[in-house]
């Protein structure tokens, strides 16, 4: 075969890459900055809506649920299911699960002496409930619960706010137990918090798990199970073990499944992602045709040297693709430099507040984090290479087409 | 055995309006180990015959054979394989890649025959040492005077021993002592290794080492001569 050996191939195109300095030059910052655009973005994008999804999943979903089957269309407190038998227990020990809880999860009524308000009351475990869903820290005056009987109550601060009530005072909440009868009970506030979303502050008001499952004559009975794992984009690889423990009786249903919304909003937001990915690829495109464009023509007399000397076209043509290869890699390497370089530092979070009023209704809150994620580095790197690779076929071809004597006496 | 037959070759150009004849109807058949001078004034078409043997350009009409192939039945690939593997080449302007040292233009062909390094290296040193370069294998072409590059070319041409060598005004550019060192070069290679050489030339210095000397004019061979190749002296 007469191809050059590829470090030879390697060696021609990497001087060949810099005997136009300037416009080697140029075109790597102009790759380096695409794909800088191309992650950077995408990792701001994917912060976004991890933010979203996150902040729609831990207020309070979990990402796999087990319900009683009528439970999602009526969570009322008939819809109970009974707390984790041991088979379930077991299936809970898998690695990927990373915490787990079980809630109570009525509709109530609170009332201060002032007001009276619509809620949902969650009897939680104090110690497992933080790992799944709630931000201890996020409790900004008093405490949060200690244990799953502990007799006081947490609420919102907006809640507060409507209630004209505070730490340390006494409210009632107000339910029905399993025989529709109305059960009562006085709480004192032992802990108010913050959400990021107003909405969460309104809605959810947080007791001991033992304290409602007394005060609603549920025995040991909960409303759902929650299970949370590393990452929630990987909840398919595990979650079938869990529904097989749980059994046929019960609901065992993935966040997507849970909540629709959440689950498209993911879905569009890959191929959103795509989509920027490839305009950008686009922009850049001109550029790097036209730079081999010019390599090539600059070129002529060389290539048809080559040719006239026995090289076949065909290796004419690796010799381009690698010349645009060379080009792709490095502005591939300083771009992803480039990228993780300014995304790591903003990882603790962006202060969106300014231009975010108003978005707190899309659920995202007021300080983006960045998400740098594997799967879209690899994605924009392979999409730069291959399509890159591509674009360039037709200088490459026009340059392995060439009649070696024509291009021989080009002056 | 002949090395080349040629068979009724015609070329034409056209330039515009005007068709220009660059090859008419020439036959010529040149033996194995041959060593010929094709002579003649500018544009009597001796480029336009070396190319056609080289299975660089394809005549209008007419038959070539090189050893055992016919060349104008071959495609491209092939065509290219049998210059590379059979053929060494000097080209009358335009010979060398400029980003690749002395060393490397010559080792470039070989390298995409896929020889060894170490053989490669070797060889390209020795031969470059013969053509008068030593110590100049690590420049670029435009670091190398016109005659140096003509010789790089040469040695391009003959690191490995081909069948036929085809050189086009090997020694334009090149000042008369360098000039013979660089004939009898070629005739050392030719009566030793049995090479055969095809040289078109304007130099009559260069003819005076032809076992044969043809003369063309318009396109057509007007003589064709045999003549005492002088014997090199080591
Ligand atoms: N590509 C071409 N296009 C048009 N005319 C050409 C082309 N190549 C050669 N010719 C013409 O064909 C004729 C023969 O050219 P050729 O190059 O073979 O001459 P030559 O004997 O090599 O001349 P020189 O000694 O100047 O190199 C000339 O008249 C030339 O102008
Ligand atoms: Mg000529």
């Amino acid at each position: 075969m007469n191809i050059l050996p590829l470090k030879a191939m390697f060696m021609l195109a990497w001087r060949n890459l810099w005997r136009n300095h300037r416009r080697t030059t140029i075109m790597l910052a102009a790759i380096t900055v695409g794909v800088w655009a191309m992650i950077f973005m995408t990792a701001l994008m994917r912060g976004m809506v991890d933010d979203m999804l996150l902040n729609g999943i831990r207020s309070l979903p979990g990402e796999v649920q087990i319900h009683h089957p009528a439970y999602r269309d009526d969570p009322s407190i008939n819809n109970s299911i009974a707390a984790p038998d041991e088979e379930l227990l077991k299936a809970l020990q898998i690695p990927q699960v990373t915490a787990w809880t079980s809630r109570v999860r009525v509709p109530a009524v609170i009332s201060s002496e002032r007001d009276t308000r619509g809620v949902v009351l969650l009897g939680i475990e104090p110690d497992s409930e933080v790992q799944v869903s709630f931000d201890a820290d996020t409790i900004y005056e008093g405490r949060f619960l200690e244990d799953s009987s502990d007799r006081g109550l947490v609420i919102g601060a907006k809640m507060a706010d409507h209630l004209e009530t505070d730490l340390g005072k006494r409210v009632v909440v107000m339910s029905q137990d399993p025989d529709n009868n109305i059960a009562d009970r006085g709480f004192r506030i032992v802990g108010i918090y913050k959400a990021k979303l107003a909405s969460l502050e309104e809605t959810y008001i947080y007791a001991g798990r033992d304290t409602v499952q007394k005060l609603l004559k549920l025995g040991d009975n909960v409303s759902e199970i929650a299970i949370t794992s590393e990452d929630y984009r990987n909840v398919d690889n595990w979650y079938p073990r869990i529904k097989q423990a749980a059994g046929e009786g019960v609901e065992t249903l993935p966040w997507y499944e849970v909540d629709t919304y959440l689950g498209s909003m993911l879905a569009m937001m890959d191929g959103f992602v795509l989509v920027w990915i490839i305009i950008v690829f686009l922009a850049l495109s001109f550029g790097l045709v036209n730079t081999l464009v010019m390599a090539v023509f600059e070129r002529v007399r060389e290539i048809g040297l080559m040719q006239a000397l026995g090289m076949r076209p065909s290796t004419i043509l690796y010799q381009i693709l690698m010349e645009s290869l060379l080009l792709l890699l490095i502005g591939l390497l300083l771009g992803n430099i480039l990228a993780v370089g300014t995304v790591i530092p903003l990882q603790a979070g962006i202060d969106i507040s300014i231009v975010a009023e108003g978005m707190e209704m899309m659920g995202t809150s007021s300080m983006l984090y960045p998400a740098l994620k594997l799967n879209d580095m690899i994605m924009a790197n392979v999409i730069v290479i291959v399509l890159g690779l591509l674009t360039s076929i037709l200088p490459a071809w026009r340059a392995a087409s060439y009649d070696p004597i024509e291009a021989l006496n080009k002056t | 055995m002949s090395s080349i037959v040629c068979k009724d070759l015609c070329k034409t150009f056209q330039q515009g309006e005007e068709i220009i004849t660059g090859l008419d109807h020439v036959s010529i058949e040149i033996d194995a180990g041959d060593f010929v001078c094709l002579s003649g004034p500018s544009g009597s078409g001796k480029t336009t015959l070396l190319n056609a043997m080289g299975g660089l350009d394809t005549p209008d009409s007419g038959r070539i054979r090189v050893g055992n192939t016919q060349v104008d039945e071959l495609g491209k690939g092939p065509l290219a394989d049998m210059r590379l593997h059979k053929i060494g080449f000097v080209f009358q302007a335009y010979n060398l890649i400029p980003v690749l040292t002395a060393r490397e233009n010559v080792e470039f062909v070989m390298q995409v025959r896929g020889e060894p390094a170490q053989e490669r290296s070797q060889r390209s040193h020795q031969i470059l040492k013969e053509v008068g370069l030593e110590g100049m294998e690590d420049r670029r072409p435009a670091q190398l005077s016109g005659g140096q590059q003509q010789r790089v070319a040469v040695a391009r041409a003959i690191v490995s021993k081909p069948t036929l060598v085809l050189a086009d005004e090997p020694t334009a550019n090149l000042d008369s002592v360098t000039a013979g060192q660089l004939m009898d070069l070629f005739v050392e290679l030719n009566q030793n290794h049995n090479i055969t050489f095809v040289i078109a030339t304007h130099d009559t210095r260069v003819m005076a080492y032809a076992r044969r000397l043809i003369k063309m004019r318009d396109g057509k061979i007007i003589s064709d001569e045999k003549q005492q190749q002088p014997q090199i002296e080591d």
